[in-house]
């Protein structure tokens, strides 16, 4: 019955559907555990999200059927949706209706997914910091997980890069390498190291492996002789036509389309899924970038998107027009939890733990949150210590976002490995955190933390945001549906990003620059929205916040001391209007470069006193530290 | 009624045990429908490719990549012994020649003249899957594999390290709340797989390794304590490939923990039988959890299998386990299951339950309870 259904439409033809004037649009988003479904609807001129559901993912036994989990969630909508209309009809039995008419249907039916472990990718370059980093650049804003980058000067002997292709399996591989008219012989060997590894693909033994090449195109036909019988192979332009250019879309393209080809087409039930979208299924984590690049682009602001889950952490940024996407594969709040604590250490995160801990039943408490990942913290203390690990995971994958989200290389200088890993001196990181104008968290441990204030700290505290910078939730993870639509329809995904997706917390205004501790960092003069004067300093070491809404427009004159720069210029005074928030204004003395928390006995005192003016966790009270 | 899934251990006296015994590649399925077999039976093999050496006869030879074809005295498709001629160069005026010898034994598999490497593929690799279990074969998957069914108790455990194994069972503790001792352990543990009750700390278990005993299943075990065993810090649970010689079953969890009486009860009840156990774990989609087996037979049977569609949730009156602070560990039974959202001390609502903790009644968010699954 199944296999004969068909998507159904109502009376009006594909011809009258007018992506670009929808009335109504349903979006879902097929996650490894839970598919959420969102409705948006043109009201009064305006899109906005009415009503969302959300069910468990159906993609495994006993249903191995993506598409049931999916009108699961779009029921949970429909039934909302007629409390306010009895007459809205947005399914038909077991199918969605397109193209509405009267209250029947929806005018767009769009996906995305990360179900079944999302893409999975292997990318290969000749060189790895140049051609190796350019693919897997593209593999990555594309969405996709990057298992492994195999190049010709890896350091690892051709057999061991084939036990590895091997032992990965990856969904698909990237293959660049060289310039257009560079040398051919280095992309071939590895060409034939993939050739000599015949890999397999991860899902579905019965199909050939795609391989994508963006190489030098004067090897584009001994590629073919190499690779062509084993794997289904696709030729795309070169990913780095010559060292100062990339050229990452048409390899992004064809990863889409594979991913639609081959990924999709093999997971269950999504066939019949893909029949039923208006546009291609894209995964969670592209559509995600495409929001976030559009609005950077729309409102010509300077983005950071950082979404926590459970295993991975993706960092998402757009510093001067240039879009960047990195994964932290082991950066998760319960999965990989335990791997934070590997990787920050222990003592990184009890930094952050305003209590003293015995190490050992803290690594238990950790350990136990690893296999039982979907329990909630109860208790205080127990939110605490998740919380001071999303910091840590936060922070590390940040670190690791500055360390890839970088200019060129091989363009104007050299830089040696010891480069690659300083991260302050190279100044050749695209992220500039004075220049950032806009920090987005979502994940279950932001969007779901029981109060705004402690989302707000936590992405303070991981990102360091410097001089002015605006913070925001995604609070229901919205931002992958509407990623999708920004394909079809921008007008109506910016629409609802700014007004339904974000929950604004406020504006972090930190100055930079060395300060000693006490002492004054800058004068601040507020004029509130009804014409109330605030005065008052800063000092270091201090944090406070005053109440502001999104729509307050708070008029501030900010003179930072001698030394400290606040975006102006060191010692420059800043005539600004600051946007508040759920949160308000944060004002932080706890200083940027350098930044660093008491590691003596004063440490509990002072996060006590900045959870205090932050209200972050309001049940303690006042003096519970001392 | 109102009720609630949550997904528990299960800890079953009787049930019927399906295991997919299937090869990393196609092969040769070697038993058939209704066979029965026994743990160490060979159920399917397969050879896998060998491994793939690349050979840079350009360079070593010192000619160019478009030569190595006629450089070549070995081609494609021929087989070739460890350190027999494999090339050799025309030198100057036919002197001054260099031969290279095959680094290993196998097949010429491919010769580039764009890169003057030559593939050679070494023998392939005998693989073998036994039946893991005591039971009988009931299904057979073409080229790939079959399934063995068996009767008997199925316990999973929450996390463990260590692959497949089989030994006797031995109960060490007289209750499940007592920890493992070094005095516990003795030469007659060797190979067995040895109960404990609620803890074994890191000196126990290295004594355990030290006398090849085939399993430990016991309560809980300290996070710290794995480093030092598998050298590495375990930062993602998905195990069972580690080469250590002691498979470890934690039932309940890091730190030290009672085993449940339950569970205790029913292994000990099994005194000196052989059971199979495995301690891979992988907690993503698709979860695995550790298993302890004990097939039974004839009239040890009596026919009442646990029923999986039997499973309808959490809900009043149910027995369930508590799996985070401030009651981690605890048992206690569903008093009621409030249908509106709850303030926690943490700030954060959520659904939950009324459960009777020793007389006292808590609210306990509802993903914080383990439903335990019994027959």
């Amino acid at each position: 019955m199944h296999e004969n259904r068909q998507k159904q439409r109502s009376n009006v033809s594909d011809k009258q559907r007018d992506f670009a004037n929808a009335r109504s649009i349903l979006a879902t988003d097929c996650g490894s555990t839970t598919t959420k479904a969102i409705l948006i609807e043109l009201v009064d001129g305006e899109y906005r999200q009415t009503f969302r559901g959300e069910a468990p993912t159906t993609v495994e036994a006993p249903f191995e059927d993506v598409t049931r989990g999916v009108l699961n969630a779009v029921l949970e909508v429909e039934e909302l949706a007629r409390q306010k209309n009895p007459n809205r009809q947005i399914l038909d039995g077991e199918t969605i209706v397109t193209g509405q008419d009267g209250d029947r249907g929806v005018d767009i039916y769009i996906s995305t997914s990360s179900a079944g472990g999302g893409l999975q990718m292997m990318v290969a370059g000749v060189v790895k910091s140049m051609t190796g980093e350019s693919a897997e650049r593209a593999a990555l804003g594309a969405g996709s997980i990057v298992m492994d980058v195999l190049a010709s000067n890896d350091g690892r002997l051709p057999h061991e890069k084939i036990a590895r292709i091997r032992q990965l399996r990856p969904d698909m591989i990237l293959l660049s390498g060289g310039i257009d008219g560079g040398t051919v012989s280095h992309v071939v060997e590895l060409a034939e190291i993939l050739h000599a590894a015949n890999p397999k693909p991860r899902l579905g033994m019965s199909y050939k492996l795609p391989v994508i090449y963006a190489g030098n195109k004067e090897a584009r036909q001994t590629i073919w002789e190499t690779l062509g019988g084993v794997t289904d192979l696709k030729v795309v332009d070169n990913i780095r036509p010559v060292l100062e250019r990339e050229n990452l879309q048409p390899s992004r393209d064809e990863i889409h389309e594979l991913f639609m080809e081959h990924v999709m087409a093999q997971a269950p039930g999504y066939k019949k899924l893909m029949d039923w979208t208006d546009a291609p299924i894209m995964p969670t984590p592209g559509a995600v970038g495409a929001i976030i690049e559009t609005v950077a682009r729309q409102e010509n602001i300077s983005v950071v998107g950082v979404d926590i889950g459970g295993a991975t952490t993706d960092v998402f940024s757009v510093f001067e027009g240039i879009f960047n996407r990195t994964v932290s594969a082991n950066l998760g709040m319960s999965y990989s939890v335990c791997n934070v604590l590997a990787e920050a250490t222990l003592p990184n995160v009890l930094r952050w733990v305003p209590m003293a801990m015995d190490e050992e039943e803290l690594m238990n408490r950790i350990g136990n949150k690893m296999i039982r990942p979907t329990t909630i913290p109860q208790a205080l203390e127990e939110l605490q210590i998740e919380q001071a690990i999303a910091r840590e995971a936060l922070r590390l994958s940040f670190v690791q976002h500055k360390q890839f989200a970088v200019g060129l290389k091989g363009v104007q200088k050299e830089r040696t490995i010891s480069d690659a890993f300083d991260q302050s001196g190279s100044g050749e990181t695209l992220v500039n955190m004075m220049d950032l104008d806009l920090l987005v968290g979502s994940g279950g441990v932001l969007s779901h933390a029981p109060r705004r204030h402690q989302a707000a700290r936590m992405m303070i505290d991981s990102f360091l945001p410097e001089g002015i910078t605006q913070l925001a939730v995604d609070s229901i993870f919205m931002m992958p549906q509407l990623g999708v639509l920004s394909t079809v329809n921008e007008k109506a995904a910016t629409e609802v990003f700014e007004k339904d997706c974000l929950i604004h917390l406020g504006s972090c205004i930190a100055p930079v620059g060395p300060v000693k501790a006490g002492r004054k960092m800058m004068d601040i003069e507020l004029t509130m929205p009804g014409g109330e004067k605030i005065n008052r300093e800063l000092t270091q070491g201090e944090m406070f916040t005053l109440p502001a809404s999104r729509e307050d427009s708070v008029k501030a004159v900010l003179k930072p001391v001698k030394g400290l720069d606040l975006g102006a210029g060191k010692g420059q005074e800043l005539s600004t209007e600051l946007r508040g928030g759920v949160v308000g204004l944060i004002f932080d003395g706890r200083g940027r470069q350098p930044f660093t928390l008491p590691d003596d006995d004063t440490r509990i005192a002072k996060l006590h006193e900045w959870s205090l003016a932050t209200e972050e966790y309001p049940q303690i009270k006042e003096g519970a530290a001392s | 009624m109102a009720h609630a899934y949550t997904p528990g251990l299960k800890v079953l006296k009787e049930s019927k045990v399906d295991k997919t015994r299937m090869l990393p590649l196609k092969g040769e399925v070697l038993t058939k429908t209704g066979q029965e077999v026994s743990p160490d039976t060979i159920v399917a093999a397969t050879e896998l490719p060998g491994n793939v050496q690349m050979v840079n006869v350009a360079g070593q030879l010192n000619v160019d990549a478009s030569d190595v074809g006629e450089a070549m005295l070995k081609h494609e498709g021929d087989t070739i012994e460890k350190g027999e001629p494999l090339a050799r160069s025309k030198g100057l005026f036919g002197l001054f020649k260099s031969t290279l010898a095959s680094p290993a034994t196998g097949t010429v598999e491919s010769i580039s003249g764009v890169t003057g490497q030559v593939v050679l593929r070494e023998a392939p690799i005998p693989v073998e899957m036994d039946a893991y279990i005591t039971g009988k074969v009931v299904e057979e998957l073409p080229q790939e594999g079959v399934v063995v069914e068996t009767h008997g108790s199925f316990i999973q455990g929450i996390f463990g390290i260590g692959g497949e194994c089989q030994g006797e069972i031995k109960v060490i503790t007289d209750t499940p709340a007592r920890p493992l001792e070094l005095t516990d352990l003795d030469e007659s543990c060797a190979g067995k797989i040895v109960v404990g009750g609620s803890f074994i700390g890191l000196p126990v278990f290295r004594k355990a390794l030290d006398l090849n005993v085939a399993g430990i299943i016991v309560g809980g075990f300290n996070y710290q304590d794995l480093k030092p065993i598998l050298g590495y810090d375990l930062g993602v649970a998905i195990t069972g490939g580690e080469d250590i010689r002691t498979t470890l079953i934690v039932t309940e969890g890091f730190g030290s923990i009672a085993m449940a009486e339950r569970t205790f009860e029913l292994l000990k009840s099994h005194e000196g039988r052989v059971a199979s156990i495995n301690g891979a774990t992988q907690i993503r989609a698709g979860v695995i959890r550790p298993e302890v087996i004990v097939p039974l037979t004839g009239d040890e049977l009596t026919g009442t299998d646990f029923d999986e569609e039997s499973i309808t949730g959490i809900e009043s009156g149910s027995l369930v386990r508590v799996i985070r602070a401030p009651y981690f560990g605890v048992l206690g039974t569903v008093k009621s299951l409030p249908p509106e959202l709850r303030e926690m001390e943490s700030g954060t609502l959520v659904r939950v339950a009324e459960v009777t903790i020793d007389g006292k009644d808590a609210l306990i968010p509802r993903a914080n309870l383990e439903m335990v699954e019994t027959d």
